[in-house]
């Protein structure tokens, strides 16, 4: 069973063995209204730990998706370019955007658990 | 202080604007600002009425003397401009209004822009516009920028046959960037082809060249188009609007950002401006666009609306990150556009393009029929040639401003060695007489 | 409404062209030319005439609906500027690119000439371009100068960021950031301008400009303006002032005489030309004398008889902005306007300008959250957070309006303040007009309270109502491919 972490910028990071998957949370997506565009990486590109990993666009705003570990993207959701609703519909499971190869599982110390991310909620 | 223009209030409405205020006078409204920073001084002279302000701007535009024969393009151009152009962008409606941010009650503006961007993709054959940019040169950088975005590399190579302002604007853009600009100089009038060959590897962004070029040269980017996408890199064109009545489009070519000047759609050449810059791309490269884009909804009631879409590209959203800063554009003067290629049609573009050339390949006939006058050969041209004089075009170009006539765009203060080179242009509106009176001056001031 | 394109008829023709008086040339070769003609509309010219004025009367406008658009100085046009502008119409440009050509434009490059001197007395600057067609334009340019002026003294590459406050136009960030730099912004304090001691921490010798609205877009002046500039100076970076509320101010404060070193100016905001539904404007850039060997060219110059002439690729210029000398005729319609009003007609231009706003101000603050309560320049900022109590938001109190025949106001804007409500009466407009629409606003409030869904379902007496934004950006249907 995979186990997720969360950020302050609620990204979540779905993490199985030395990859995990990237995607937003049921928050954020409810924050940002209808998404309209998800643009992703290319695949191979390395990032270090809350770099910009991806950004997401709704009608009014435009937001970066940070990097919850660092690592090097293995694969992408491709499916989001033609339906990035699925963000609105599923962000924490179907809407995964990024899979990552991870590099430092050490980092994971800097991440919230599933508990603590929804008590950061309250505190909102 | 109630006999200026445009300011309504009577002294009475003022006083009671105050005492509802709670301050006793105009000047105390002001207090908020530090005695020591007000302007110590304002030298403007005292105003004039309304009639005395016309009569001061006629006198001004009469200093710049009587009506020209004008032969001369370097990216404006002398056309015809149907009446219903200047009733219909003249309406109050359409001119007073302000960017279209509330779509219930900007509809006008917002079908119209689709419209215009509707004309500009068919006339290109690209596949996306966005609402104008401000001209020839700026939608140049502009499009230089957005395949800086698209390839995540850092150079761009320019034909020297592009019009040389547009070189320079773009030049000017990229001034302080880390951007290498390489121009490669021109071979008879057109691109340097093996030139270009030796240079294009994976390190460019795109190419920029010119059709009908600076020297008034068409030219076929079939073949360049396939080289540049061999190596993942983007072909812009900057086209001529007015030529694509006639001439094969961007699409055809298989350009992927087209560019160029909209002046010659229904905008008075009105010493430089304003005209409109119009860019379109191959739609996959939608998100990348700069400026203003208009899209196609629908309300809760399933009626058809326009809105201004994709703005998290723009500005006001993204800030730093956006792809352009521009924020106001030249809206009125792409509706001219529009009204201009709606006004003449489909067949009627067809036929001005194609009067055009008739004029020009007159006037080229008749003007190497002058003893010493020989054209530049190198390739086919629209309503613009490059032709050669037996002495420098400048002293020539100068004689026949004296008689009323602009002969064109001399070529030696933009291209070494081409002192007696001299650019004519031809369009529709210069008639069988000032064209033979052209050659005949013409003709005299190279044989003094 | 139907498309230009749908009432399109196979073979119809719109206007005559006239008939060639010269012999058909020779066809060009044929992968030179387009496969098939472009399929633009087939109307005829009375369908054209009827299609784009029923097209029209979809707009709101300012010569038919109070305009009172925050930021955005929504003027009277006056209907003169227009006439003047067109006498201009028939110069061609590249005249006074040509050898002996200027003799030909003395009126044209003369009218420029002193636009530019009246401007710089205007704003205390030393000269003015009028080349940048937009205010957007004219900020690229300012800080492309600013840039230049660093490199002429060896510090290109140490130079590195523009500081911008948070309130700023989002024009001021893009344009530093196309221009090259990084951006440091500096959030707003409790008195609404740029927090003073955030700033003097934010400020490095690193720092190349400073982007300042003055006053700014909360419509406040910012009395520590001068402290602003000579912190900045201290650091090498010069002040740049974005012009867009100059009218507020003219004859009252120079921004020259406070420290800015660099200035545009939006001619279709103070100046009175119009916006034409979103362009052109005009962005002329005015500088100190420092700057003066960097303006753009072809820089127009004056000789000892007074005749005008174009300087051209002179070493140290940042080079070409536009391809000619910026949008003329708006240059001109702003010509007119200045002579027009003169030295007393500007100073009151922005008295009641002023006088406008703190009126609206005062009238309506006891029904809208006025987060910042002082006076007020030329605009004022409100938030409908009172109202978002009862479910209504700022855009709901807009679109209302547009039900009662008023252009909304600028909402959301500025960013830092929550469902912001942001009202630039302008000085043309009546105390009729005023107190007319301080009644609607305050029928927009009662109705938050008492009937919020009649503003939720606003607009109702437009063509369209609230569209979906949303399917716009989705499907991306940006033309229709004949």
């Amino acid at each position: 069973m995979a186990e997720m972490y969360f950020t302050k910028e609620h990204e979540w990071i779905k993490v199985t063995g030395a990859t995990g998957k990237v995607g937003i949370s049921e928050h954020a997506a409810h924050e940002l209204g209808d998404i309209t565009f998800v643009e992703l990486p290319k695949i191979g590109k390395t990032v270090k730990q809350f770099d910009v990993l991806a950004a997401i666009e709704s009608v009014k705003a435009a937001s970066d998706i940070f990097a919850p570990l660092s690592g090097k993207v293995l694969a992408v959701n491709e499916d989001l370019d033609t339906t990035p609703e699925t963000v609105n519909e599923s962000a924490e499971e179907k809407a995964w955007m990024v899979e990552l190869e991870i590099s430092d599982s050490a980092e994971l110390k800097n991440l919230m658990t599933q508990d603590q991310y929804n008590e950061f909620l309250k505190t909102l | 202080m109630n006999d200026s223009h445009y300011c309504p209030h009577t002294p009475e409405e003022i006083q009671e604007m105050l005492s509802a205020i709670g301050v006793a006078s105009v000047e105390e409204l002001f207090s908020p600002i530090p005695s020591e920073l007000r302007a110590k001084t304002f030298n403007l002279p005292p105003g004039l009425s309304e009639f005395e302000t016309f009569d001061k701007m006629k006198s001004i535009a009469a200093d710049n003397g009587g009506g020209m024969s004008a032969f001369v393009g370097g990216g404006f151009y002398d056309h015809i401009i149907p009446a219903a152009v200047d009733h219909l962008s003249g309406r109050a409606e359409f001119y007073t209004a302000y960017t279209p941010y509330q779509p219930e009650c900007s509809q006008g503006t917002l079908q119209a822009l689709f419209e215009y961007q509707t004309a500009i993709c068919r006339l290109t054959g690209m596949g996306v516009s966005n609402a104008s940019l401000y001209d020839g040169g700026t939608a140049c950088a502009e499009a230089a920028m957005m395949a800086l975005r698209i390839t995540g590399r850092n150079k761009i190579i320019v034909d020297g046959c592009v019009n040389p302002f547009s070189r320079q604007v773009l030049k000017t853009y990229l001034y302080n960037l880390d951007v290498e600009v390489v121009e490669i100089a021109p071979l008879d009038g057109l691109l340097n082809r093996e030139e270009l060959a030796g240079m294009l590897d994976e390190s460019v962004a795109a190419v920029l060249v010119q059709n009908p070029n600076f020297f008034g040269c068409v030219d076929d980017f079939t073949a360049l188009a396939q080289q540049v996408h061999a190596l993942d890199a983007l072909l812009i064109a900057s086209v001529y609007p007015i030529s694509l009545g006639l001439l094969a489009t961007p699409g055809e070519m298989g350009v992927d950002i087209t560019v160029g000047d909209g002046q010659s759609l229904g905008n008075p050449l009105s010493f430089g401006g304003p005209s409109f810059g119009f860019i379109a791309a191959k739609k996959a490269h939608i998100r990348n666009m700069p400026g203003r884009i208009i899209g196609e909804t629908v309300d809760k009631q399933g009626r058809r609306g326009f809105v201004l879409t994709l703005q998290a590209r723009e500005q006001h959203i993204k800030r730093h990150k956006a792809t352009s800063n521009i924020c106001s554009n030249q809206g009125l003067c792409a509706l001219r556009g529009l009204i201009f290629l709606s006004a003449i049609g489909r067949q009627g573009l067809v036929d001005m393009a194609r009067m055009n050339r008739d004029k020009a390949e007159y006037a080229k006939a008749q003007l190497v029929s002058i003893p010493g006058v020989t054209v530049l050969q190198s390739a086919a041209t629209f309503n613009e040639f490059t032709i050669f004089l037996p002495k420098p075009a400048d002293g020539v170009v100068a004689e026949l401003l004296k008689k009323d006539i602009i002969a064109g765009v001399p070529l030696g203060q933009y291209y070494q060695g081409s002192e007696n080179c001299l650019v004519v242009t031809v369009t529709e509106k210069r008639s069988r007489k000032e064209i033979d009176r052209l050659v005949r001056e013409l003709e005299v001031a190279v044989c003094n | 409404m139907q498309l230009i394109y749908e009432q399109s008829v196979n073979g119809r023709r719109g206007v005559r062209l006239p008939v060639s008086d010269v012999p058909a040339a020779a066809e060009l070769p044929e992968n030179l030319l387009r496969r098939q003609s472009a399929a633009l509309p087939e109307v005829s010219e009375l369908d054209l005439v009827r299609h784009f004025t029923n097209l029209s009367r979809r707009n709101y406008s300012l010569d038919t609906n109070f305009y009172p658009l925050g930021s955005c100085t929504m003027k009277y046009n006056a209907k003169v500027l227009e006439n003047a502008a067109a006498l201009f119409a028939p110069f061609h440009p590249m005249t006074a690119l040509l050898p002996g050509g200027v003799e030909f434009c003395q009126g044209s490059l003369g009218m420029l000439y002193d636009l530019g001197q009246m401007l710089a007395d205007i704003t205390g600057m030393d000269e003015v371009t009028t080349q940048p067609l937009a205010g957007a334009h004219g900020e690229m340019t300012g800080i492309l100068l600013i840039a230049a002026y660093h490199a002429a003294r060896g510090n290109k590459s140490k130079k590195k960021y523009v500081v911008v406050p948070d309130s700023s136009h989002g024009t001021n960030p893009a344009s530093a950031s196309i221009a090259g730099y990084e951006i440091i912004t500096v959030p707003t304090a409790s008195y609404g301008d740029m927090d003073i001691e955030l700033f003097k921490k934010a400020m490095n010798d690193e720092v190349a400009a400073v982007m300042m609205t003055c006053p700014n877009t909360l419509g406040l002046f910012n009395p520590h303006i001068k402290e602003i500039s000579d912190i900045a100076h201290s650091h090498d970076a010069l002040m740049y002032y974005d012009g867009a509320n100059l009218n507020a101010i003219m004859g009252k404060v120079k921004p020259g005489d406070v420290g800015f070193d660099v200035i545009h100016v939006n001619l279709h905001k103070t100046f009175g030309t119009p916006h034409g539904g979103g362009g052109p404007g005009a962005g002329p850039v005015g500088v100190k004398r420092e700057l003066i060997p960097f303006l753009p060219q072809p820089r127009i110059v004056m000789n000892d008889a007074g005749q005008f002439l174009l300087e051209d690729q002179k070493a140290g210029s940042i080079g070409r902005t536009a391809n000619f000398f910026g949008n003329f005729s708006v240059m001109a319609k702003a010509y007119a306007y200045i002579i027009m009003l003169g030295r007393e007609g500007l100073i009151q231009v922005s008295e009641q300008a002023v006088l406008n706003a703190n009126y609206i101000k005062e009238r309506l603050k006891a029904y809208y959250d006025l987060p910042y309560d002082m006076t007020c320049m030329h605009e004022c900022v409100f938030s409908a957070s009172k109202q978002l109590e009862h479910g209504v938001h700022a855009i709901d109190v807009a679109k209302f309006l547009i039900d009662k025949g008023y252009h909304p106001p600028t909402v959301y804007f500025p960013l830092i303040v929550k469902e912001a409500i942001m009202i630039e009466p302008t000085e043309t407009e009546s105390k009729a007009t005023l107190d007319a629409f301080i009644d609607v606003m305050i029928e927009a409030a009662m109705t938050a309270e008492t009937n919020p869904q009649l503003l939720h379902d606003a607009p109702v007496t437009t063509p369209v109502g609230r569209l979906d934004e949303t399917k716009a950006a989705r499907e991306q249907n940006v033309c229709c491919i004949g």
